[in-house]
C-alpha cells in the first residue's frame, strides 16, 4: 500500500494505482475526457492534470501511478486554469453547434465545459475541410474530432481491425481512415464500437429517420404497409436515455410506442431468432450428421458485423458460416412474402422497418443477394439510438402510456430468441432447440447455462444424447481473432462456434445508446436473462407463431422455400479488397 | 555632443539570440516523417519574418507562396496551385535582392520538385504521405532498431545484464558498439528541444563494462536447416546469432585468422580492444555456430567454389564486406614505403606490428580510417606523422572526435593540400610526396565544397612511408562467374537482403552498400536473418523478457551532456590501450535520468513506443 496525501486528505491505495483512481477512492474526483479505461491513456486532453508538489509542471492523473507520499492537489487555481484553458482550446477547434448534435446532452466535452465553468472560448475558430461519404453507414464529422484517439485505439486494440488511425502530422493532424485508405475501400466491419466510445459527436450512424419519420415518407403517407420490428437486445436499453426505468421501459410499453408512431404492424424480431434456431439448429445437426462434407467448425451468422469480419479476414473460411440469414433478414422475408400472403398484398405494398442495436445491419439491409423476397428484405434499419431520438421528439409522457402486444403472426418470440441479444444466447437457444430435435424432449431451459457469462472467448461441450458437441462463445472481434487464430493453428477444436462483434453481443452493440466510460453490456445481458426466466415459453420450436409459418407456408426446416428465403450464400457478395 | 556608440544588444535582442539557439536545436531534434510541405510551410514563415521589406518578390512574394502552401495542406488547391507555387518561388529565386528572399524560394523549389508527390497527394485526396511510423527519434535512428529509451531506463536503475539482454535482442555486439558505435540515435534526440542529446553510446558503455556474465537465450529446437554465412564480420556474425536462435544450423566462412571483420581488422585496438570484441564474437558462437577460418569462397586455387556452398546448404548470407583499398592515382603509388591502409590495418590485426621508429610518415585521407592509421602510426613509434587532405578541416569524413584525437596525439593535418606525385631514391624507396596547394571552391550536387586551383606553387613534403587511407573497395568478382548481379562490385539485393534473382541467397553489410558503420551492418544481418527464416519456412520470433522500467513523471531540468574523455595523450599514444574512459556511477546516473523516455512521454504512449518483438 501507498500512502498519498490528495487536497490535505491521507488515504492508502495500492501500489501501481493511477493517480485518476487514487482521487476518486479519496472522493476528490478528477475530469478526464480522452481517458478510457484499459483502453485508452494516453494522456491527451491533458484535462485531468493535477498538481504534486515538488513538480513543476503539471501532470495528467490518467496515466501516472502513485508514489509513496505524493502531495496531490486536483483543484488548486493552477489546475483549474490549465483544464479550462485545455478546454477552450479544445472547442477553438470543435463545431459547437451542439443543439443539432446527436450527442447533446450526452457529450463528455459538453458536460466537462459546464463543469469547469467554460463560459466563451477566447480562441478563433478554426474548422477543418473534411469530405465524407453521407451514404456509408458510418459518419464521421472531422469538425466535431477532438483527437482523443479512442476509435484507434477500441478498432485496434479490442477489435483489431485497424481501420482508424492518426493520419497528417503538425497542426493539422487528425483522425482518419488508416493506411490512406478511403472508407468504403476499407475491411471496417461496420461494428459501430468506435461510434459508442467517442465522448462526442464525431462518429455516428448514418442517420435514416427521415426515410421513416418525415411527411413523405411512408409512414405517413400510408400508401404503404408500415411494418416494423425490434431486435431482442433494443428492449434492454430502449429507456435509458429516456429517463425510464426497466420496469417502465418494458418490451411491450416499447411495442405501444411504435404503434403510437403509426406503424401498421408491429412485430418482434424474436420471431425471426426463433427461426433462425429452426434453420440454423436443423443445419448444424445436418451438418453434425455429414461431417466429410462441411467445413468445421460451423459458424453462426447473424451478426453482420462478424460476417463482415470474417470475409475480409479469413475469406477462406466462409464457409463455415451457417447458411442462415441473420433474424432481421429472415423476418423480413417472411414480412413480405407470407405474412403479404396473409394480408392478399404484394411484396412491394409493404414497407419495413427493423430496430437494431447495431450499424452493421444498416449495411447487411443492402447486400443484394441477402434479399430474397423481393429487392429489398428490410427497407430501412434504424438503431437504438435513432429510435430513442425519434422517441424523444415526439413528446410522449411514456410512464402513463399502456403495454401493448406485438402484432401477430410474427409478434410472439420465446426466451431463447430474446437470449439472442447477449453472448451466448444464440449457442444456448440452439443448444435447447438441437437437443429437442436429437431426442425428441425438451432439456431443463437452464441445461446450458454453461455457455453464459462475458468473458471474451468460452468453450463448453454437451452430451446431446450420446453426440459430445464441443461449443465456443466469442464476443468482440479481437477475441473472434484469437479464437480462429487457434482454429487454424489447431489448438482447439470446436463443432459449433457463436461470433458477435461486438463485446458482450448485442446489448453491447454499436447502435446502442452511449454512456461514456461505461460498458453496459453485462447488465443489459442480465435483463434479457431475466426475461427468459420469467418467459412463458423457452423453446423456439414452442414458438406458436413460428410452428404456424412452417405449417402454413415454409413446410419444414430446411424446405426448398426456407432455402430460398431464409438462406444466404455469404459468397455472393464481396467486401472491399476481398477476392 | 558624441557621434558614435558602442553597440550594446538590448534584453530584447539577447532573448532572440537565445531563441535562435533553441530553434537550431529544436530543428536537429526534428522526428523523422513529419510531413514535408507542412514543415516547409513553416520555413517559409520564418524566412519571411526575416525579410527587409524592401524587394517585391520577397516582401509579397514570400506570404503568397505562404498562402498557396496553406491552400494545399487545407485542401483547398488543386494541381495548377502547385505549378503556381513552383513559378512563384522560381521568380523569387531569380528575382530577390538579397540571400534572405531567394534563397527562401530555393527551399521552396527544392521541396515542390524533391516532394511533388506528397503536395499531390495533399490536393488530390487531402492527405499526406508521411507516417510517424516509428515515434521514438532514437530508435527510429538506429538501424538495428536497438529499444534505446528501454536499456536507458535499465541503465538508471543499475539492471545492467538486462540492459545488455535487451540490447541483444536487436543487436548482438552491444560490447562493440558501446564502444565503437557512430551512434546516429543521438543525432534527433528529443533532448536536443531541451538542452543537448543524450550521450547513448556512453552509458552503453558503462552498461557493457558493468554487467555480470550474460549468456545468451537458449535457441529454439533445432529446425534441421542450415545456412552459409560467407564472411565472419558484424553483418554476417549478426546473422549467424539471430538464425541460431531461430534454431537453424549456421556455419561461417571466414577467410582471414581471425573473427570480426572490419571490427577486428579494419578499428584499432585502442579503440576496440580485442578482448572487448571478443566478448561479443564468444556469446555469439555460445550459440553453437560453426566457424571454418582462413577458407575462402571463390574460384581460384585453394578456394571453394560458390557453387558448392550453395547446394550444399538450405540458404546463403553473403556478407564479404569491403576489404581492399581504392588507389589515388598517382606517379610513384607502387613504390616500397606506400602501404594501403586496410593492408596496415590487417598486418596490426593479426598481430605483426610494424615498426616506424624515427620515421616520417604521410597519410592520405580525411576519413575514420585516415585517422585510425594516423594513430596507429603514432603508436608504431613514427616521429612526425602528417594527414594530407585536399580539402579543408571541415569537410573530413571522420568523426570529430577522432580528428581531435589525431592532433590531440601530435599528427599534423596538412589541409588542402592534393597529393600529384611520389618522389623515390634510387632504390625506389619513398623519399617524399610531392601535393598542389588548393582553395576550397564550389560547393558540389551532394553539398561538399570541392578543392580549386589555388595558384601556387608545387610543395614537396619528405617522409619515409605514406598510408593511402582514400577509401574501400569490395572484391566480388568471383561471385559475378557465378551469376551474382553487381553493380560498381556491390552485391545487388532487394531491401529484404535477398540477391535479386537467385533464390535462397542473401546478403548485407559492407559488400551491398558499400563501406558503411559497424550498426548498419549488423541491422543487414538481423534484416537477412529474419528473412532467411521465412524463406525456410518458418516465422520465428525474437524478444527477451526484460521488463522496462516505466517512465518518471520528474521534472527534467536543462542540464548539461556528460560528454566521454580520453586517457592523457601523452600516455596513450604510446600503446594500443583503450584511449577513452568510461563515465562515473554518478555521471552515468545522471547522464541516464536526463533522457525524456520518448517511448513513453508524446506519441509513443498512443502507438507503443517499443517494438517488443520481430
Amino acid at each position: 500500500m501507498v500512502s498519498v496525501t490528495i487536497n490535505h486528505k491521507t488515504i492508502f491505495v495500492k501500489e501501481g494505482t493511477t493517480i485518476l483512481e487514487a482521487c476518486q477512492i479519496a472522493k476528490m474526483p478528477v475530469p478526464s475526457l480522452c481517458y478510457l479505461k484499459g483502453i485508452n491513456d494516453i494522456g491527451a486532453c491533458r484535462v485531468c492534470v493535477v498538481e504534486i508538489k515538488g513538480m513543476e509542471r503539471l501532470v495528467p492523473a490518467c496515466n501516472n501511478v502513485v508514489q509513496e507520499g505524493m502531495e496531490i492537489r486536483t483543484n488548486s487555481p493552477r489546475v483549474r486554469e490549465a483544464r479550462k484553458i485545455n478546454i477552450e482550446l479544445i472547442l477553438s477547434q470543435h463545431d459547437c453547434f451542439c443543439p443539432t448534435c446527436v450527442r447533446n446532452g450526452n457529450c463528455t466535452l459538453q458536460s466537462i465545459a459546464c463543469q469547469l465553468g467554460v463560459e466563451h472560448v477566447t480562441y478563433k475558430k478554426v474548422l477543418p475541410n473534411y469530405n465524407w461519404p453521407q451514404d456509408f453507414p458510418l459518419i464521421r464529422d472531422a469538425g466535431k474530432c477532438i483527437k482523443c484517439m479512442r476509435c484507434i485505439q477500441i478498432c485496434d486494440k479490442v477489435q483489431t481491425l485497424n481501420i482508424w488511425d492518426v493520419a497528417k502530422t503538425g497542426s493539422r493532424t487528425t483522425v482518419d481512415v488508416s493506411r490512406n485508405r478511403k472508407i468504403k475501400q476499407s475491411d471496417c466491419a461496420l461494428c459501430g464500437q468506435c461510434i459508442t466510445h467517442c465522448p462526442v459527436g464525431a462518429l455516428k450512424e448514418r442517420d435514416d429517420k427521415e426515410k421513416v419519420f418525415t411527411v413523405n415518407a411512408p409512414l405517413s403517407t400510408k400508401k404503404k404497409i408500415c411494418v416494423v420490428q425490434v431486435a431482442p437486445a433494443v428492449r434492454a436499453s430502449w429507456g435509458e436515455m429516456l429517463g425510464l426505468s426497466r420496469e417502465v421501459a418494458t418490451p411491450k410499453r416499447l411495442a405501444a410506442v411504435l404503434k403510437m408512431m403509426d406503424f401498421d404492424y408491429v412485430f418482434d424480431t424474436n420471431y425471426g431468432a426463433d427461426l433462425t434456431i429452426m434453420e440454423e439448429g436443423s443445419e448444424f445437426l445436418g451438418r453434425i450428421a455429414h461431417k466429410e462434407d462441411y467445413e468445421y467448425p460451423m459458424f453462426t451468422s447473424c451478426c453482420p458485423g462478424w460476417v463482415r469480419f470474417l470475409k475480409s479476414q479469413y475469406p477462406d473460411m466462409v464457409q463455415n458460416l451457417s447458411t442462415a440469414k441473420s433474424p432481421q433478414q429472415m423476418q423480413g422475408a417472411i414480412i413480405k412474402t407470407y405474412l403479404a400472403q396473409k394480408l392478399d398484398v404484394c411484396a412491394d405494398d409493404i414497407f419495413s422497418v427493423s430496430i437494431m442495436p447495431c450499424v452493421a445491419k444498416k449495411a447487411e439491409c443492402d447486400i443484394p443477394n441477402i434479399n430474397s423476397s423481393t429487392k429489398k428484405d428490410v427497407d430501412v434499419v434504424l438503431t437504438t439510438r435513432e429510435m430513442v431520438r425519434q422517441i424523444r421528439s415526439m413528446n410522449l409522457d411514456i410512464a402513463n402510456i399502456p403495454e401493448q402486444e406485438f402484432d401477430s403472426p410474427l409478434g410472439e418470440g420465446t426466451g431463447a430468441a430474446v437470449i439472442f441479444g447477449v453472448t451466448g444466447g444464440v449457442m444456448e437457444a440452439a443448444l435447447r432447440s438441437c437437443y429437442y430435435l436429437i431426442t425428441g424432449r425438451n432439456p431443463d431451459a437452464d441445461a446450458f447455462y454453461a455457455v453464459r457469462g462475458m468473458n471474451g472467448w468460452r468453450e463448453a461441450s454437451f452430451n446431446l444424447n450420446g453426440t459430445v458437441i464441443r461449443v465456443a462463445i466469442a464476443s468482440g472481434l479481437g477475441n473472434a481473432r484469437k479464437l480462429i487464430e487457434a482454429l487454424r493453428n489447431k489448438k482447439v477444436k470446436y463443432d459449433f462456434v457463436e461470433i458477435m462483434a461486438c463485446l458482450g453481443g448485442c446489448v453491447g452493440g454499436g447502435g446502442q445508446p452511449i454512456h461514456d466510460g461505461q460498458e453496459c453490456a453485462e447488465i443489459r445481458g442480465d435483463h434479457l436473462y431475466h426475461l427468459d426466466q420469467t418467459a412463458a415459453l423457452r423453446f423456439s420450436h414452442e414458438n406458436p407463431d413460428v410452428i404456424q409459418t412452417y405449417e402454413q407456408f415454409l413446410g419444414k426446416p430446411l424446405s426448398h422455400r426456407a432455402h430460398e428465403l431464409l438462406h444466404t450464400d455469404h459468397m455472393g457478395w464481396k467486401m472491399p479488397g476481398e477476392k | 555632443m558624441s557621434r558614435l556608440n558602442v553597440f550594446t544588444q538590448s534584453k530584447a535582442q539577447r532573448v532572440v539570440e537565445g531563441l535562435y539557439q533553441d530553434l537550431e536545436r529544436r530543428i536537429t531534434a526534428s522526428p523523422p516523417g513529419l510531413c514535408p510541405v507542412d514543415i516547409s510551410s513553416s520555413f517559409l514563415k520564418l524566412c519571411h519574418a526575416q525579410t527587409c521589406g524592401k524587394c517585391v518578390p520577397c516582401r509579397i512574394g514570400l506570404g503568397q507562396l505562404e498562402n498557396l502552401l496553406e491552400d494545399v495542406l487545407d485542401g483547398e488547391a488543386t494541381l495548377e496551385t502547385i505549378d503556381l507555387i513552383e513559378k512563384t518561388a522560381r521568380v523569387i529565386a531569380n528575382t530577390a535582392d538579397c540571400a534572405i528572399g531567394y534563397e527562401a524560394a530555393n527551399m521552396v523549389l527544392k521541396g515542390v520538385q524533391g516532394f511533388r508527390e506528397d503536395y499531390e497527394e495533399h490536393v488530390l485526396n487531402g492527405r499526406c504521405l508521411c507516417h510517424l511510423e516509428q515515434p521514438v527519434p532514437c530508435v527510429a535512428l538506429c538501424p538495428a532498431g536497438v529499444d534505446i529509451p528501454g536499456y536507458v531506463a535499465l541503465v538508471a536503475e543499475g539492471r545492467y545484464d538486462d540492459a545488455v539482454r535487451l540490447i541483444r535482442k536487436d543487436n548482438p555486439f552491444p560490447t562493440s558498439c558501446a564502444l565503437v558505435c557512430e551512434h546516429p540515435c543521438e543525432a534527433r534526440c528529443r533532448r536536443n528541444m531541451v538542452d543537448a542529446s543524450i550521450n547513448i553510446r556512453g552509458l552503453k558503455r558503462y552498461a557493457v563494462d558493468h554487467c555480470g556474465i550474460v549468456p545468451p537465450p537458449p535457441n529454439a529446437p533445432s529446425t534441421g536447416k542450415t545456412v552459409a554465412i560467407i564472411g565472419g564480420g558484424p553483418s554476417g556474425l549478426s546473422a549467424a546469432y539471430y538464425l541460431q536462435l531461430m534454431g537453424h544450423q549456421t556455419t561461417i566462412f571466414e577467410q582471414c585468422q581471425s573473427l570480426g571483420g572490419m571490427l577486428h581488422y579494419g578499428i584499432p585496438s585502442y579503440r576496440l580492444p580485442k578482448e572487448r570484441l571478443g566478448e561479443d564474437i564468444d556469446n555469439i558462437l555460445e550459440t553453437g555456430v560453426q566457424v571454418k577460418l582462413n577458407t575462402s569462397i571463390g574460384n581460384q586455387e585453394g578456394q571453394i567454389p560458390f557453387s558448392n556452398i550453395r547446394d550444399q546448404y538450405d540458404a546463403v548470407y553473403i556478407s564479404i564486406g569491403a576489404h581492399t583499398d581504392k588507389k589515388v592515382g598517382i606517379e610513384g603509388e607502387e613504390a616500397e614505403g606506400v602501404i594501403s591502409a586496410i593492408e596496415l590495418l590487417r598486418e596490426i590485426g593479426d598481430g605483426n606490428k610494424p615498426d616506424f621508429t624515427g620515421k616520417t610518415v604521410i597519410v592520405i585521407g580525411g576519413g575514420n580510417v585516415a585517422m585510425d592509421v594516423t594513430r596507429s602510426s603514432i603508436r608504431l613509434g613514427a616521429e612526425k606523422v602528417s594527414i594530407l587532405y585536399r580539402r579543408r578541416k571541415a569537410d573530413m569524413t571522420a568523426l570529430a572526435d577522432e580528428i581531435e584525437g589525431a592532433i590531440a596525439e601530435g599528427a599534423e593535418i596538412l589541409e588542402l593540400c592534393a597529393p600529384k606525385r611520389i618522389e623515390t631514391n634510387e632504390n625506389g624507396k619513398v623519399t617524399a610526396i610531392y601535393a598542389d596547394p588548393k582553395i576550397i571552391g564550389l560547393i558540389d550536387s551532394a553539398g561538399r565544397p570541392r578543392p580549386a586551383d589555388s595558384g601556387e606553387e608545387r610543395i614537396r613534403i619528405p617522409c619515409d612511408i605514406i598510408i593511402v587511407a582514400i577509401g574501400q573497395d569490395i572484391v566480388s568478382g568471383d561471385f559475378a562467374d557465378d551469376g551474382l548481379p553487381l553493380n560498381r562490385n556491390a552485391i545487388v539485393t532487394t531491401e529484404t537482403g535477398e540477391v535479386t534473382g537467385i533464390d535462397g541467397v542473401f546478403a548485407g553489410g559492407d559488400c551491398v552498400t558499400g563501406p558503411a558503420t559497424v550498426i548498419k551492418a549488423i541491422a543487414t544481418g538481423k534484416v537477412a536473418a529474419a528473412n532467411i527464416d521465412n524463406y525456410l519456412g518458418f516465422h520465428h520470433v525474437i524478444s527477451v523478457d526484460v521488463e522496462i522500467p516505466s517512465a518518471r513523471i520528474d521534472d527534467r531540468p536543462a542540464c548539461g551532456r556528460v560528454n566521454m574523455t580520453e586517457r592523457n595523450s601523452n600516455d596513450r599514444k604510446k600503446d594500443f590501450e583503450i584511449c577513452e574512459n568510461g563515465m562515473s556511477c554518478k555521471e552515468v546516473t545522471q547522464e541516464a535520468m536526463r533522457c525524456l523516455r520518448c517511448d513513453h512521454f508524446g506519441y509513443g504512449v498512443l502507438k507503443g513506443g517499443r517494438i517488443s518483438q520481430w
